[in-house]
């Protein structure tokens, strides 16, 4: 054990030195983040700001499933708590997808209950391609569409085609996202 | 024994007993004081004169802290908060007044201790405490918290350790050691902690004992909610993007115009799924995240806080290895564990390695370097910094909008792209576990490492 102070000891007031300001825990850890993302060939990031690792967009285009052709778009934002708090995520392209719903929230365990600060952004990332991949109709977001997926999976196909087409699902209009 | 006549003499120098209690702790031999321990009338004196304290909030742990450690001697005391005050703090926060409302919470509790307490010289700064840098942080003795952010605890925590010094052979200096006691309190529940940065655990080792924030699943909220938290869970997340209802503005849970509405949606959709329970009180408790606040709990956990401070400036008694938990909300419960430091804890695991080049040296060299150095061997080192508060992207080959963006970099001189004696770089490489802080140091003479 130390003993911290001598009598006496006088610390000092000291002018700033400015600029040294040392780096937050979260700036180590998405500089980390960051520099280890190792993106499946159908995932694309851009950085509006290549200094705001904490802000940027993920694109993905799915090459199998239900959603091959298409091109989805989503903003990250990552907070200055992290990793003790998920980063932000939100699909910009509207989607007929059942874990996301018309206005882009995503449903992903490990995006909320299930974060963890061991995850990481690719970790995060990959649960959105799995998305894509596996919809799942038991977490519903768009209710409608997880009932169609699971009573009636052609018309599901359907449905998802004619959405990235660009047209009306039931009574609402999607933009087309297909990329040729 | 002479009894303390604080009436009839307003001088403090004068009201001859006033130390008795602290000098007997003091200026006598004990079992229980530090090895290094001698008694002897200088400490109090220390403790009056020269001891400077940095306490961080002033609400509810921080009005009790203030008041116990100006009674407990010491004297050299800054607080910092950036809050307002607010009539619903003043059933606990006792160094407020219904005609206080609206002032800041440092300079009121300040003024007021300095009246309340003679030879109390409290200094208030309104404001963050990421408004101030290094610099001020430097001339405390012992930094004590009382918050409930761990965004802050984790800010002063890193900036506690980033004021640690270390000897070309990478020891500790320990005069640089500025210890954290850290206080916290959740309805009847409570926590104490020492902090010597450097040494033990510090914040970022134990993040997982401050449990992330209570989140429900969002398929439940959107479809299946059962509580009435959900109810207004549903709107704080759906409902208020979507009908805007006083503008494209976040809500603020501060505005009781925010949360009468946020109040109203929800009952609506309480009422569809048949739940109980809406209230304007729960709602602002959801959506502020508000585990009300039990004022002995407070006074427990800073009375905690200000023993460890007095223990750890007197040296008179070892101090709380290192974390205590404190629960009364059946019978009074409470015990002590040592919180263990984290070998590979983001925050205080490493010291940062010196990287010495001369000005001129371009990004690319000191990049070659990282990856031909016998020591570093990096594949394809990223390299982030952080200048005037900003950060910046020095160069990052892994992400390709990034290493387009950045790649000028390479071929600028350290000097151009503002890099200076001191700085710190923050280098990530697949080849460890976590991202290196190197600190430059810039010479003319020729490039070492
Ligand atoms: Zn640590």
């Amino acid at each position: 054990m130390i003993k911290l102070f001598s009598l006496k000891q006088q610390k000092k007031d000291e002018t700033s030195t400015g600029g040294k300001r040392k780096a937050t825990a979260a700036q180590l850890r998405l500089t980390k983040d960051m520099n280890d993302l190792q993106l499946p060939k159908t995932c694309i990031t851009k950085f509006p700001d290549p200094d705001d690792l904490l802000n940027f967009k993920l694109i993905i285009s799915p090459d199998e499933g239900y959603y091959r052709g298409g091109r989805f778009s989503f903003s990250f934002k990552v907070g200055l708590n992290y990793p003790h708090e998920a980063p932000k995520v939100k699909c910009e392209t509207m989607v007929y997808h059942p874990n996301i719903d018309l206005e882009g929230n995503v449903c992903l365990n490990i995006l909320r209950e299930d974060w963890k600060p061991v995850l990481t952004i690719n970790a995060v990332i990959y649960g959105i391609q799995y998305l894509f991949l596996e919809p799942n109709p038991e977490d519903p977001l768009n209710k409608e569409a997880a009932e169609v997926l699971s009573t009636n999976k052609r018309q599901f196909e359907q449905n998802v085609n004619r959405s990235m087409r660009g047209g009306y699902v039931g009574n609402v209009y999607f933009e087309k996202c297909l990329i040729k | 024994m002479e009894v303390d006549q604080p009436n009839e003499q307003s001088d403090a120098s004068k009201w001859s007993g006033r130390w008795n209690h602290i000098k007997k702790v003091l200026e006598r031999p004990s079992p229980f004081a530090h090895p290094d321990f001698e008694a002897s009338s200088e400490i109090l004196e220390f403790m009056q004169e020269n001891c400077k304290l940095l306490v961080i909030g002033a609400g509810g742990l921080g009005c009790e802290l203030l008041k116990d450690l100006t009674l407990n001697g010491f004297r050299h005391i800054h607080v910092i908060d950036m809050d307002i005050i607010d009539l619903s703090n003043l059933n606990r926060q006792f160094l407020f007044r219904q005609s206080d409302i609206n002032k800041p919470k440092a300079n009121v509790a300040a003024e007021f201790i300095n009246k309340r307490v003679k030879g109390a010289q409290v200094v208030p700064h309104f404001c963050k405490i990421q408004d101030y840098d290094s610099a001020f942080y430097k001339q405390f003795h012992i930094v004590v918290c009382g918050l409930d952010s761990i965004i802050a605890r984790r800010w002063i925590n890193g900036m506690l350790i980033s004021l640690l010094e270390y000897d070309d052979d990478g020891n500790l200096d320990q005069s640089s050691i500025i210890p954290l006691v850290d206080g916290g309190t959740e309805g009847f529940k409570g926590n104490a902690r020492v902090i010597l940065p450097g040494m033990t655990a510090c914040i970022d080792c134990t993040l997982d004992l401050y449990p992330p924030q209570v989140t429900f699943p969002m398929c439940t909220v959107a479809h299946t909610p059962r509580q009435p938290e959900h109810c207004i869970e549903y709107v704080r997340m759906f409902g208020w993007e979507k009908e805007k209802p006083f503008g494209d503005i976040p809500i603020d849970g501060d505005n009781p115009e925010h949360i009468t509405w946020i109040c109203h949606a929800a009952c609506k959709r309480a009422d569809e799924y048949g739940i109980q329970g809406v209230t304007y009180r729960l709602t602002q408790g959801v959506i502020k995240r508000i585990i009300p606040a039990v004022a002995s709990t407070n006074a427990v956990i800073a009375a905690a806080c200000s023993t460890e401070i007095f223990k750890l400036a007197t040296s008179c008694a070892l101090p709380l290895n290192n974390y205590m938990v404190f629960n009364d909300v059946d019978g009074v419960y409470t015990y002590t564990f040592e919180a263990e430091k984290n070998d590979t804890c983001i925050a205080c695991s490493q010291k940062p390695r010196n990287l010495t080049f001369a000005p001129k040296t371009l990004l690319r060299e000191l990049i070659d370097h990282l990856c031909e150095d016998s020591t570093l061997q990096m594949k394809r080192p990223g390299i982030t910094t952080t200048i005037n508060g900003k950060n910046h992207t020095l160069y990052m080959k892994s992400i390709p909008s990034i290493e387009e963006a950045t790649r000028p970099n390479l071929s600028k001189s350290l000097a151009d792209l503002g890099l200076t004696d001191g700085q710190e770089l923050i280098v990530a490489d697949v080849t460890t576990p976590n991202a290196i802080v190197f600190r430059l140091k810039i010479t003319e003479s020729e490039t070492k490492s």
